[in-house]
Parts: C-alpha cells; sequence; structure tokens
C-alpha cells in the first residue's frame, strides 16, 4: 500500500493493466471522458483571479484598529475558465440522482424538480435580508406560513416549528419542546425510550437532551414489542422516539396503543418523520396519537440533497406540544396578515391570540430557518396538490413491494413473511458464499450503474441491505435495476470472488479508510 | 402528474406480481383510526408548472429584493455579489442531487471539493484543521462552546460571553445551555467606541471552559483578539473566536494567528447570498490538531485507492451520531454541503488577489459611508475602528427610521432596537452595513434621507 | 506477575500494587484496524466495569471496561502515535494502560488463561 500522496498531485503512472479497467495507458491518466483532476492548491497561484475588482491601495483607508493582516492567506485563485473546468470535471466523479437510480433506503433520493430551483432563486426569496422591516417582507413570511399550513393539513397535528435548520436539529426541537412541556408542569424525568432499530440520531439527541437513553426491544416481526413498551412506562419516562414507517420499512400497527399508553403514563411521543414519503397525504401522523414529528424537506419533500446538505427540518407539533416550540415563529391573525413573532412581541402576541403567554423554549437559530428550502418546499406541494401526494406515496409504497416480492426468492428477505412492506424493502446477507459480505454486493452494483442500496442498517438485520426506490422511477427503469439486483445477489451467493475488488469501472477503486482515519490529512499542505 | 412516471396499466401488472389486489392491501398495518378516505381537504389539487411558478412569483413580487433598493443591512448577513458561474456549478446535477458520499468510489467530486474548502476555511481561519461545514454561524458557535466543555472534560461549566456577540448567537447559545447545564456569563454591549476587553477579561476565571468573542463584533468594532487569548489561557480556558463576515479576514489579521483556539462563523458572504437567513453556512476549524477528534461534524480526509490512486473519504466519523449514537460529539448529521460548494468555487474564483481587493474595496466604501453620515446632523459614528459595517448613533427612533425609509426604498440597515428589544438606551443605535455592491449614489441616498427625516 | 482475564476480552497483569491493562487477540481481530486509541487521563479514578478507554476501527467504536476498580497511573503513549499496535501486539506492546489495585478482592472473580479460551471457544 502507498503513502497517501501528501507532496501534491502527479499524473497517474500509466502502467500496463493499470486499474481494474485495464487496457491501454496513457501519459495523462486520463481515459477519455475520465479525467482526472488535480487539487485547486496544485494548479492555481495567488496572484490569479476569476473577478474583477477595482485596484485598491489598501492602506489608503484604514479605520482596521491596528488589526490589519500582514501575512498571505494562502488562497489559490483561477481564472473564470479554468474555475469552471476544475468543479465541472470534480461533478464527473460523483453519481446523482439526475444520472441515475438511487435505491438508498431511508434517504428517499427522488427527482429533484428544476421548477424548485427557479423558484428559490426568485429575486424576493433569494434577495432578501432577515432582519429587514417586517412590511417589506410580507410575502416571504406567506411562504413560510403557507408552508406551514400544508405541514399541519398533512400531518393532523396543531402547530409547527419552522426554524430548525436539519433532521436532526429538528429532532432536537422535538425533544426540547417534550422537555420544556414537562417542566412547564414541573415534573423532571430523566428516561428517553428508543427502539434499538433506530436511527443513530435518535439516542444521540435524547443524550444531548440531557436524558438517558434505553432500548426497546422488538419482536421477531421486526415491530416495538408493545408489551415490554408497557412494562417499562412510568413516571421516570419522559416520552418514546419512534420512527414510523419504522427503519425497517414496516408500519407500526400498534402505533395508537403506542400513543395511547405513552400518554397515559404521562409521557410524549416523538415519531421520527424520516420515512413519511410512505405515507404523505394518505396517513396523518396526528391520527396517530403522535406529539412531535420533524419533516426532512429533502427527502419528502424534494429539495435537494446538494451532495450532504443543506436540509431543513421542521416539527409538527400537537395541541399539548405546541406553546413550548422554539422563537421565531410566523402566525397569521384573522385579518389574514401573517406576522413574525420574535423575543420582543412572543408574550404581547400570545396573548392577544392564544389568550395566555408562551412557554417557547427560546431559540434554536440566528434566524427564520431555512427559507431556500421552504420555497423549493412549498413548490413541489403546489405542483403535486393532496392528490398528487398521495399517489406519491402510494407509488412509493407500490414500487417497494414491486422489488421486495421479485427479489425475495434470491435474497433473504427477514421480514416478507409478515406482509407488505411500506416505501423500502429490506433483505439480509444470509446464503452469501463464505468470505462476501453486503459491501461487496453494494461495490458490485456500482459496476452496473446504480448506487448502493443503504447497508448494515438497520442494525437488527445482519448485513442489512435496505432498498427504497421512491415513485419518480418508471416501471422500465426498475426491472432493469431488479434484473441487475438480482445477478449481482447471485454472483454473492456463488461466491464470484471479482465482487471482492468491486467497484472495477469506478473513477476510484475501493479507498484505503484505515489508513485515512490512523493518520488523518484533513487540509492541504503545501509541499516544502 | 408530471412527477410521477408509473402508468395505471404498470401499476397494475405491479399489484399483479406482488399479489395485491389494489394499493390499499399495502397499507393493511395502518390502523383503522387513521385511514383517510381520499386526499385530504382543505388542500389544493395538483398544479401545473405555470400556475404553481405564478403563485410563487406573486409571494415573491411582496418582497423588496435588496437590490431594488439602497441596501445597508449586515448584523449577520451580508449581501455580496456572486459570479454567475457559482450557481452553474451548483445546479449540475452531479453536486445538486448527488448524496453524502459514504460511497467515495462514486463521489470523489464531492469528497475532493470538500477537502478543498477544509483546506480553504482553515488558511482563511489561521488553524490547522476545518470541518466539511455546520448549519450555519449560530448554530456552530453553540457547537463550539460545547467542544469547549469536553475538551475540558466536563470539569469547567462557565462559559464567557462577550458583550458584544450577535445577540441571536448568544441566544442559540442560552437556549442549549439549559440543557446541558452550563453556566452562561453574558451581558449587553456597551454603547462605546471600543470594545471592554478589560470588563471580559475580568470575568474568566479557573471555572470558564471558554470566552466567545466575535471579530469583528456586533457594533462592528475590532477587539484585540490576541489579548483576550493570553488571557483565556492564563486560566486554562479556551477563546472561540466568531467571525460572521468572512471577507473581513481578507483585511484583518486572522482569529487563529490571534491565537484562538477555536475559530467558527458564517460563510454565507462567500457565493451563498441572503436568502431570508438561511439556508447558510457554518465555518468550523480549530487551531491545534490535537483538538480534531473533539470537532463535531464531519471530516472529509485523504487517502488512496486499491491501485495507489490519491483519493479522498470521510474521515474520523466515530465521533459521529450514527456510530456513537448517544455518546456522539453531536447529534449533527449533516453539514451544508451545497452551501459549501458554492462558497469553495467563489472563493476559487476571488483567490487571495480577489479576496484581498474585495475586502480593501469594502473597507474603503465603508469608510465613506462613515464620514458622509458622520456629517449629518444628527448622526455620530460609534466606531473608532470597524471593516465593513459600523454602529451610528441617531437623534431619533432608529428602529422607526428604518421603517419609514423602506418606503422610499431604503433599507437602511439593522436598528439596535431590533436586536435588543427588551434593553432601553439603544433607540438610536443603527447598525450600517457597507460592501462593494454599495455604491457611493446609495451612500448619498441615505444621507440626505437621514438629514431630512433628523431635522 | 499474573493474568487475567474478563468477558468483556481485556487481559490484565497484576505485577505488585500495579495492573496493566489490553485488549485480547480476540478482542483486536473482532474489531478489525484499530485507528485510535482514547486512553485515561493519569490520575483518574475508575470503577470496575465503568468506562476507562475507548478503541476505534474505521466504523466502530468500543469502550474499555476498568476491569478493577482503581486509579490509572499511565497510559500508553505509543498507542497515540502507532494506534496499529493494538493489532500487531494485542497483549504485550499494545497494551491501554497501567492503574492501581483498589481491591485485590475483584481479581477473584476474573478468568485464567485456560478460562478465557474456554470462554472464547463457546462464543
Amino acid at each position: 500500500m502507498n503513502a497517501p500522496n501528501q507532496s501534491g498531485w502527479k499524473p497517474t503512472t500509466p502502467e500496463a493493466g493499470d486499474g481494474a479497467q485495464g487496457g491501454l495507458a496513457t501519459t495523462t491518466g486520463n481515459k477519455a471522458l475520465m479525467l482526472e483532476e488535480p487539487l485547486i492548491f496544485e494548479i492555481a497561484d495567488n496572484q490569479t483571479t476569476g473577478v474583477d475588482l477595482p485596484e485598491v491601495d489598501a492602506g489608503a483607508a484604514d479605520r482596521l484598529g491596528g488589526m490589519a493582516r500582514d501575512a498571505d492567506i494562502g488562497l489559490p485563485g483561477l481564472a473564470e475558465p479554468e474555475a469552471v473546468r476544475h468543479y465541472t470535471r470534480l461533478s464527473r466523479q460523483n453519481y446523482g440522482i439526475d444520472l441515475g437510480f438511487f435505491p438508498l433506503g431511508s434517504c428517499t433520493m427522488k427527482h429533484n424538480p428544476r421548477l424548485n430551483e427557479k423558484v428559490a432563486r426568485m429575486p424576493g426569496f433569494a434577495d432578501v435580508h432577515p432582519l429587514q422591516p417586517v412590511d417589506t417582507v410580507r410575502g416571504a413570511l406567506g411562504v413560510i406560513n403557507e408552508l406551514a399550513h400544508w405541514l399541519i393539513e398533512l400531518t393532523g397535528m396543531h402547530g409547527v416549528a419552522m426554524s430548525p435548520k436539519a433532521g436532526a436539529h429538528g429532532e432536537l426541537c422535538g425533544i426540547l419542546c417534550i422537555r420544556a412541556a414537562l417542566e412547564a408542569r414541573g415534573d423532571a424525568r430523566e428516561v428517553i425510550l428508543v427502539p434499538e432499530s433506530a436511527h443513530g440520531t435518535n439516542p444521540a439527541t435524547a443524550a444531548f437532551a440531557g436524558y438517558r437513553v434505553e432500548d426497546i426491544p422488538a419482536t421477531p416481526e421486526g415491530r416495538v414489542d408493545l408489551e415490554a413498551l408497557k412494562a417499562r412506562l412510568g413516571p421516570d419516562v419522559a416520552g418514546v422516539m419512534i420512527t414510523n414507517p419504522n427503519t425497517c420499512g414496516l408500519f407500526e400497527p400498534d402505533m395508537r396503543a403506542i400513543s395511547d399508553a405513552v400518554h397515559e403514563a404521562g409521557g410524549f411521543v416523538y415519531c421520527d418523520g424520516a420515512n413519511f414519503n410512505a405515507i404523505v397525504g394518505r396517513v396523518r401522523p396526528g391520527d396517530l396519537g403522535v406529539d412531535a414529528m420533524h419533516i426532512n424537506l429533502h427527502k419528502t419533500f424534494s429539495t435537494p440533497h446538494g451532495g450532504g446538505g443543506p436540509g431543513s427540518g421542521p416539527v409538527v407539533l400537537s395541541k399539548a406540544l405546541s406553546p413550548y416550540g422554539p422563537l421565531p415563529y410566523t402566525a397569521r391573525t384573522k385579518d389574514g396578515v401573517v406576522h413574525l413573532v420574535e423575543e420582543e412581541s412572543a408574550d404581547e402576541f400570545a396573548r392577544e391570540h392564544f389568550g395566555g403567554p408562551l412557554s417557547h423554549f427560546g431559540r434554536m437559530t440566528a434566524f427564520h430557518g431555512q427559507m431556500g428550502m421552504f420555497t423549493r418546499a412549498l413548490t413541489y406541494m403546489l405542483s403535486h396538490g393532496a392528490d398528487g401526494l398521495k399517489q406519491v406515496a402510494e407509488d412509493a409504497v407500490l414500487n417497494a413491494n414491486y422489488i421486495l416480492r421479485s427479489m425475495e426468492d434470491v435474497l433473504h428477505a427477514p421480514y416478507a413473511h409478515s406482509g407488505p412492506c411500506m416505501h423500502e424493502a429490506l433483505f439480509g446477507d444470509k446464503g452469501f458464499a463464505e468470505g462476501l459480505s453486503t459491501l461487496d454486493l453494494a461495490k458490485g452494483m456500482i459496476d452496473e450503474g446504480y448506487h448502493p442500496m443503504t447497508m448494515y442498517f438497520p442494525l437488527v438485520v445482519h448485513g442489512a441491505m435496505l432498498v427504497e426506490p421512491t415513485e419518480t422511477e418508471s416501471k422500465a427503469t426498475i426491472d432493469q435495476f431488479i434484473t441487475a439486483f438480482r445477478s449481482v445477489a447471485e454472483r454473492a451467493k456463488a461466491g464470484d470472488e471479482s465482487l471482492k475488488t468491486a467497484p472495477h469501472y469506478a473513477p476510484r477503486s475501493r479507498l484505503d479508510e484505515t489508513a485515512a482515519a490512523r493518520k488523518p490529512v484533513l487540509a492541504y499542505t503545501d509541499p516544502q | 402528474m408530471r412527477y410521477l412516471p408509473l402508468t395505471d396499466t404498470d401499476r397494475s401488472a405491479m399489484l399483479d406480481t406482488i399479489g395485491a389486489s389494489s394499493v390499499d392491501d399495502l397499507f393493511v398495518d395502518v390502523p383503522e383510526v387513521a385511514r383517510l378516505d381520499g386526499p385530504i381537504r382543505d388542500l389544493p389539487m395538483h398544479a401545473s408548472e405555470m400556475a404553481v411558478e405564478k403563485h410563487m412569483r406573486s409571494l415573491s413580487k411582496q418582497n423588496l429584493a435588496a437590490a431594488d433598493a439602497a441596501f445597508f443591512l449586515g448584523a449577520g448577513a451580508y449581501r455580496h455579489h456572486v459570479p454567475a458561474s457559482v450557481d452553474h456549478i451548483i445546479q449540475r446535477g452531479e453536486f445538486l442531487t448527488a448524496y453524502t458520499p459514504y460511497q467515495p468510489e462514486i463521489a470523489q467530486g464531492t469528497l475532493q471539493m470538500l477537502f478543498e474548502f477544509q483546506s480553504q476555511v482553515a488558511r482563511l481561519y489561521g488553524c490547522a484543521v476545518a470541518n466539511a461545514s455546520m448549519y450555519d454561524g449560530s448554530t456552530a458557535c453553540w457547537e463550539a462552546v460545547a467542544m469547549a466543555s469536553r475538551v475540558a472534560r466536563g470539569k469547567r461549566r462557565k462559559v464567557v460571553l462577550s458583550g458584544a456577540l450577535h445577540p441571536h448567537y448568544a441566544e442559540v447559545i442560552k437556549t442549549m445551555a439549559k440543557f446541558t447545564k452550563d453556566e452562561i456569563a453574558g451581558s449587553e454591549p456597551s454603547i462605546q467606541a471600543q470594545p471592554d476587553n478589560e470588563g471580559l477579561i475580568a470575568r474568566i476565571d479557573e471555572d470558564t471552559s471558554c470566552v466567545v468573542v466575535q471579530y469583528p463584533d456586533i457594533l462592528g468594532r475590532l477587539p484585540d483578539l490576541e489579548q483576550i487569548a493570553e488571557a483565556a489561557h492564563a486560566k486554562g480556558a479556551l477563546l472561540i473566536a466568531v467571525n460572521t463576515e468572512p471577507v473581513a479576514l481578507g483585511a484583518i489579521k486572522s482569529p487563529g494567528e490571534l491565537g484562538a483556539d477555536i475559530v467558527v462563523g458564517e460563510g454565507q458572504s462567500i457565493g451563498v447570498g441572503l436568502q431570508f437567513g438561511g439556508p447558510y453556512l457554518g465555518l468550523f476549524a480549530v487551531r491545534d490538531p490535537k483538538h480534531v477528534r473533539q470537532m463535531p461534524g464531519r471530516l472529509c480526509g485523504e487517502t488512496v485507492d486499491a491501485d495507489g490512486k490519491r483519493g479522498f473519504v470521510l474521515t474520523l466519523s466515530t465521533r459521529e451520531q450514527h456510530i456513537r449514537r448517544e455518546k456522539a460529539t453531536s447529534n449533527i448529521c449533516t453539514n451544508s454541503g451545497l452551501c459549501a460548494l458554492a462558497f469553495s468555487v467563489h472563493m476559487t474564483l476571488l483567490g487571495e488577489k480577489g479576496l484581498r481587493q474585495l475586502a480593501a474595496e469594502n473597507h474603503r466604501l465603508a469608510c465613506i459611508a462613515a464620514d458622509k453620515l458622520a456629517a449629518v446632523p444628527g448622526v455620530t459614528v460609534l466606531n473608532d475602528s470597524f471593516f465593513n459595517e459600523f454602529t451610528i448613533l441617531l437623534d431619533g427612533d432608529a428602529r422607526q427610521i428604518v421603517r419609514d425609509l423602506a418606503d422610499d426604498k431604503i433599507l437602511a440597515g439593522v436598528s439596535l432596537a431590533r436586536l435588543y428589544p427588551h434593553v432601553d438606551g439603544f433607540t438610536g443605535g443603527l447598525l450600517v452595513a457597507v460592501t462593494e455592491t454599495t455604491t457611493e449614489e446609495d451612500i448619498e441616498t441615505l444621507c440626505s434621507a437621514l438629514k431630512e427625516k433628523l431635522s | 506477575m499474573a493474568r487475567y482475564y474478563t468477558d468483556e476480552h481485556e487481559w490484565i497483569d497484576v505485577e505488585g500494587d500495579t495492573a496493566t491493562v489490553g485488549i485480547t487477540d480476540y478482542a483486536q481481530e473482532q474489531l478489525g484496524d484499530i485507528v485510535f486509541v482514547e486512553t485515561p487521563e493519569v490520575g483518574t479514578m475508575v470503577d470496575k466495569g465503568g468506562d476507562a478507554a475507548v478503541v476505534e476501527s474505521v466504523k466502530a467504536a468500543s469502550d474499555v471496561y476498568a476491569p478493577i476498580s482503581g486509579e490509572v497511573v499511565e497510559g500508553n503513549a505509543a498507542l497515540e502515535e502507532d494506534p496499529a499496535l493494538v493489532n500487531t501486539s494485542p497483549e504485550e506492546n499494545g497494551w491501554f494502560f497501567k492503574m492501581t489495585i483498589g481491591d485485590k478482592d475483584e481479581l477473584d472473580g476474573l478468568m485464567d488463561a485456560k478460562a478465557y479460551e474456554a470462554f472464547v471457544a463457546g462464543l
């Protein structure tokens, strides 16, 4: 194994049979459309710039109070043509929804409509400051309020906190609402119950909010064990965090009974809304007794994932929790005006319109939340309407069940016997040849032109593979995927060794993550 | 519906394969009480692209866009010109519609970009290592406070906030601290020409985990971070420097260079735009590499692939929630990837030369504005030092004046009363920000409007 | 010198009043390539069964529990530079920390080499 190249980029040395693709070597290391690209630090310098700015004598006006910079920063600059080419070349080493099928379970990688992008860039949304006088941003507040209305109606809840910046932030918001509500009634509770199959953010969030986390066991059918849950409930339990549909892709049929039991014991029900796409427009979590649920706008409501954010995680709240949400928030009064409620106006506004002061728990972020995501999500909702969103859930569930039933004779599907799945199909690695793993199968799918499914999650299934097709794939696309998935699964079962070194056709073969973690190189260092 | 490719023929063929008679059979696990009999009432039905665009445009038009006004707002969000190629790049589907790069073989584009971004931020902040970004400046600031508590192994409980830290950032810290039991020692800014370093230093003691100082501060002043860093280190506390205007760092010394241990800030100024407050870009860096394992958020690192070619991966992920669960450094689960890309592209276009020029131009125009405003009767400029934002004191109710001027398409700044509604004595205070997008004509417009208002 | 084992796959060498603690060969094999070890600070008082150290592979972080109660007197500084020592020499150079023995009776409940071997064989 070579040491990480710390001294800068060199063209890949062409060797016979270089890489897994073999074939002829080239002097550049490029292979036609597969282009190697150095780091900006290796191709740019500190004299080049891609913007035209006036030459100002930095010393002419100086009110910097003795803090003027004298050292170089060390930032590389490129002229526009070179910059555009650099990033375009980099982009081509990425997989994206625009390129192909992305069956990534629990991530809801659906098509991102371009109308959303166009709307988000309208000057009245993109070019307004969060602290402008309220009369100059009524339309922006209107967007927040209209989106809030949709979220409340779609979930059958009472209120919504719009400011959380992402799903995990929303989760934290929900748990803090629960905590604030309990503290308001002088009820200090210590424990949050979380199912074993939960996403890692759930216990991380509960711990961050100062709670002790205890596991709830699952039944052999992959559901929450209601009796075990009931037995654990008591005056020390602040609430439960449940994912529904759960991380095994199954609906919790006892959800109503779970909520009733938790409420009876004086606790609250937090529902992780990561899997809302399965039920949007068809089932309202409010009807199941949920008190708080975050909604990942980048999943269900098609805002782009962007290679890892930005997300947006509004939290819908039950009547019991609504008074405890964070600031700021928007509210439409009877005269049709949308108000921005911040620290200064919160008490007065609440007394006037809700008949009492609010017990908001404070501010979670500097401004009003992810406006750029609100405009996209609202555009998406208006496009679909109530009828279209119902169809979204139905097609997402239909596609997942179609994959489940088309694969269960080849791959172990641990819960297939217990009935239909929701929007994602779960498989395990039982039956794979010795030495071949879920990872190998997933990397083999890369060579077939697919992004791998979610692997090793949920933890309750050995070698788990979670496949979420979403509703934006055609039957032809899914049929082709099934053919490929079956063939790679058969190879894993037959012990095809070539899977162990897959992918063979990606811009990079498997990367040495151990070396990366043992001696972290996290920033570029200039060659000595 | 234009985003749904399945036809009714497809649907019935698929139901046959599944062995279900209707799609309702797939929802059998939903309890009776929660089954709806049709589309949710009180919501509209689907609409064409044209109709949706029209509706959204009408909402957009109810806002006064910064480009249509003489614009002077700052206070944590700044209006800068973003080159057209930035938006072009971030709209490429391979960036826009990519997932978090957990499959590095097919995500080298995002990963290499993040490595470059981390390197740019580290250099800008004068630090060793920056992460792959956080939600925004305010949440990054709280994460830094939480990290300082981890570095102190929970043995120091006091967090000293500078009075001149952005009040919304201070609010976020106070909100979170209620749940983590950190003791927050904060205050309001003192309205004076110089930041109150001595007062701040006097509050640092042996129980202090960190001191949080904004640079430039909320009133636009430039505190001497070096002096504060020395005082903090003498008591064994960390200095967290907060920067809400990265363009300033093209003109002033970096916080790392001045001894800050953790540097956080808002990156929105470079590449991201105003967007009514979000999505923005939280920047997070540490000066000393030994603190890397206590950092929150994603990190991208360099390595090699099986053929010895250089490549990049997300690394040190054992700090994160999906592995550590309740022992994670943070519950944070995402970064602000596309905003980080916008920042990185814009920064590459600027380069050292462009950023220095941009900073100089901002400062030049701000000096002109300060001088012209100081000449208006009833206006006093508070600051001795500033970069592109400063505080003026008006003989009048600044908040009301801002509202009134907005009617004439002058967005005059952010009043201190808006930021500190519960503090008396801030009535006349107004923060005025000037960037390269401000013209000398805009400055004249503001001056004459204030002259008229205050006479 | 006596060597003991725990069912959490730690070994303890007792020499006089000091015990040296590490993880077993079996444990390192289960964890895979070790990339980082966080050893406890000198002076830390640890309770039997409480968290004492953290060992990380690329995709997993595991807590190492104190096999007995006592005070940490030294962490293995070599692991900071070369965490791979845990893989290459788990039961010798890859030790984690040394501690005092707060209560000698706590050693009674631990396994000897033979018992541990049988324990691992039964997994």
